[in-house]
């Protein structure tokens, strides 16, 4: 957590961000023009000046589906013997019903909805996303599945990663001051199962701040600060004892 | 309408600008809550809105690109933002300027990156005062930097005229109407790309490298608004305490 003081820079299109001899570990979002690194996007630049390597952490993007993401999709069309959903990704996923069902399904029999109807929340797992055909998802694997209970939260898929932080040290500050279930998804929706209505609140609200201060250092403890101060707020925990 | 005096006996345009001077140019970014990306360009009294929708899926599967993304602009006038009603039709001229600025913002974008989707640009003109095609321009690159497409540099316009036998910088609609020539110019300057070049009416040689020297020299002042106003929306936010 205090070993992340590496120096970042907001950085937009068309701005140099060195110029020399780098390595490039963030390929979309820097290109080399002569000798000078551009950035392509709004995001926050930082070079590793020992393995003298460029990346820019993205600060707005869509979300672009990578085999092994764990994602959270809604139902949009049934069909005879798949479903599709969407992913917030330009295209909209398969989910095969041989997958989901874990047994081959006879679409003269079946009909899928009743299984799963647009409108539903799947927890999935990309499977594949070449580029010659649209995303295939899957939900074998364990917790995955239709959604049943819980809150989603919908953030921007760019910044999924300062929700989890180093090493998942955001994600542990979210869960274990708050007791909630927290699942993460790639592309942006966030998962929670809360015991209480006061904390769940809490929660959302400290997702959402890291939303907006994204791009600010010191995230972790000022949203550690947060989540006790409002805990406090609402006589959640008395003082400032640590709670659970 | 009488022909206005272009050229005051000072040296000053009508409307009180030095002849290498630009309007006011505003520019605010993220004004749609819909939009993938948006901005609001003010050059004077031109105001131009562009809003993008994208990459997404094209229904339209005989259009999409195997290796990357097509771009579709559409430029369009709101009926009121002219001094007699415009039909809200696309006009010969709005279909011409669609692809005039889509070509314009085309080489820095890196289609590439998302392959077989569609990028959608929509630019509506809320006010026109000349100059509607620069702002949108600008416009539209600005609101590509906002959706977080990759693009290799933004993209600034900006048009230089002739009126009154003097090279103006930006001209407006007065001096688009009666002045000798107009020729509006984009370019990204990072990477140093011209991506527009037009000139409607006559320049000598000499006049015309003046007049790209004082294009150059109103968009980089462009480009620095442009990028203040991609960062001030992150430098703004404040941290709760």
């Amino acid at each position: 957590m205090q070993s992340q003081e590496v120096q970042r820079v907001l950085v937009v299109p068309g701005e140099v961000i060195a110029e020399g001899d780098y390595k490039i570990s963030t390929p979309n979002y820097v290109v080399r023009v002569d000798r000078k690194y551009v950035a392509t996007i709004v995001g926050l630049a930082q070079i590793d000046s020992e393995s003298r390597e460029i990346s820019v952490i993205p600060l707005e993007g869509c979300y672009i589906p990578q085999p092994e993401d764990i994602v959270i999709g809604y139902v949009v069309d049934t069909g005879l013997t798949s479903w599709e959903l969407d992913i917030r990704a330009p295209f909209t996923a398969t989910l095969y019903a041989v997958d989901f069902l874990g047994r081959p399904i006879n679409p003269a029999r079946e009909d899928l909805n009743k299984y799963l109807t647009p409108g539903d929340t799947v927890l999935a797992r990309v499977e594949a996303f070449d580029r010659n055909r649209g995303p295939i998802v899957t939900t074998k694997g364990k917790g995955l599945g239709k959604v049943v209970r819980g809150t989603i939260v919908e953030i921007s898929p760019v910044k999924v990663a300062r929700v989890i932080g180093r090493r998942g040290s955001m994600y542990q500050i979210l869960t274990n001051e708050t007791g909630c279930e927290v699942t993460v998804a790639r592309n942006g929706r966030i998962l929670i199962n809360c015991p209480s209505r006061e904390l769940e609140e809490v929660l959302v609200m400290a997702i959402l701040k890291i939303e907006r201060e994204a791009h600010i250092p010191g995230l972790t403890d000022r949203v550690k600060e947060f989540i006790i101060r409002e805990k406090v707020k609402r006589g959640l925990i008395g003082g400032e004892t640590k709670a659970d | 309408m009488e022909r206005p005096r272009l050229i005051r006996e000072d040296g000053l345009r009508h409307d009180g600008r030095r002849p290498d001077e630009l309007r006011p140019i505003r520019v605010s970014i993220g004004v749609l809550n819909k939009a993938s990306g948006s901005a609001l360009v003010e050059y004077g009294r031109t105001k131009v809105l562009a809003a993008v929708h994208g990459p997404r899926e094209i229904p339209q599967r005989h259009m999409l690109l195997p290796d990357r993304a097509i771009i579709r602009c559409r430029y369009h006038m709101l009926s009121f933002s002219t001094h007699e009603r415009k039909s809200p039709a696309p006009s010969r001229r709005e279909i011409e300027l669609s692809k005039v600025v889509r070509e314009a913002i085309e080489p820095v974008v890196m289609s590439e990156v998302f392959p077989r989707t569609a990028i959608d640009v929509f630019v509506e003109v809320i006010n026109a005062d000349g100059g509607t095609r620069t702002a949108a321009v600008t416009a539209a690159s600005l609101a590509l930097a906002d959706a977080g497409v990759p693009m290799r540099d933004l993209v600034v316009a900006v048009a230089v005229g002739k009126v009154g036998g003097v090279l103006v910088l930006d001209i407006d609609e007065v001096e688009d109407m009666y002045g000798e020539a107009d020729m509006p110019v984009a370019v990204a300057p990072s990477i140093g790309l011209m991506t527009l070049l037009q000139l409607n009416g006559v320049l000598t040689r000499e006049e015309f490298r003046e007049a790209l020297k004082l294009a150059l020299k109103g968009a980089t002042q462009i480009y620095e608004k442009a990028r203040e106003a991609l960062r001030d929306r992150y430098m703004k936010v404040k941290v709760e305490e």
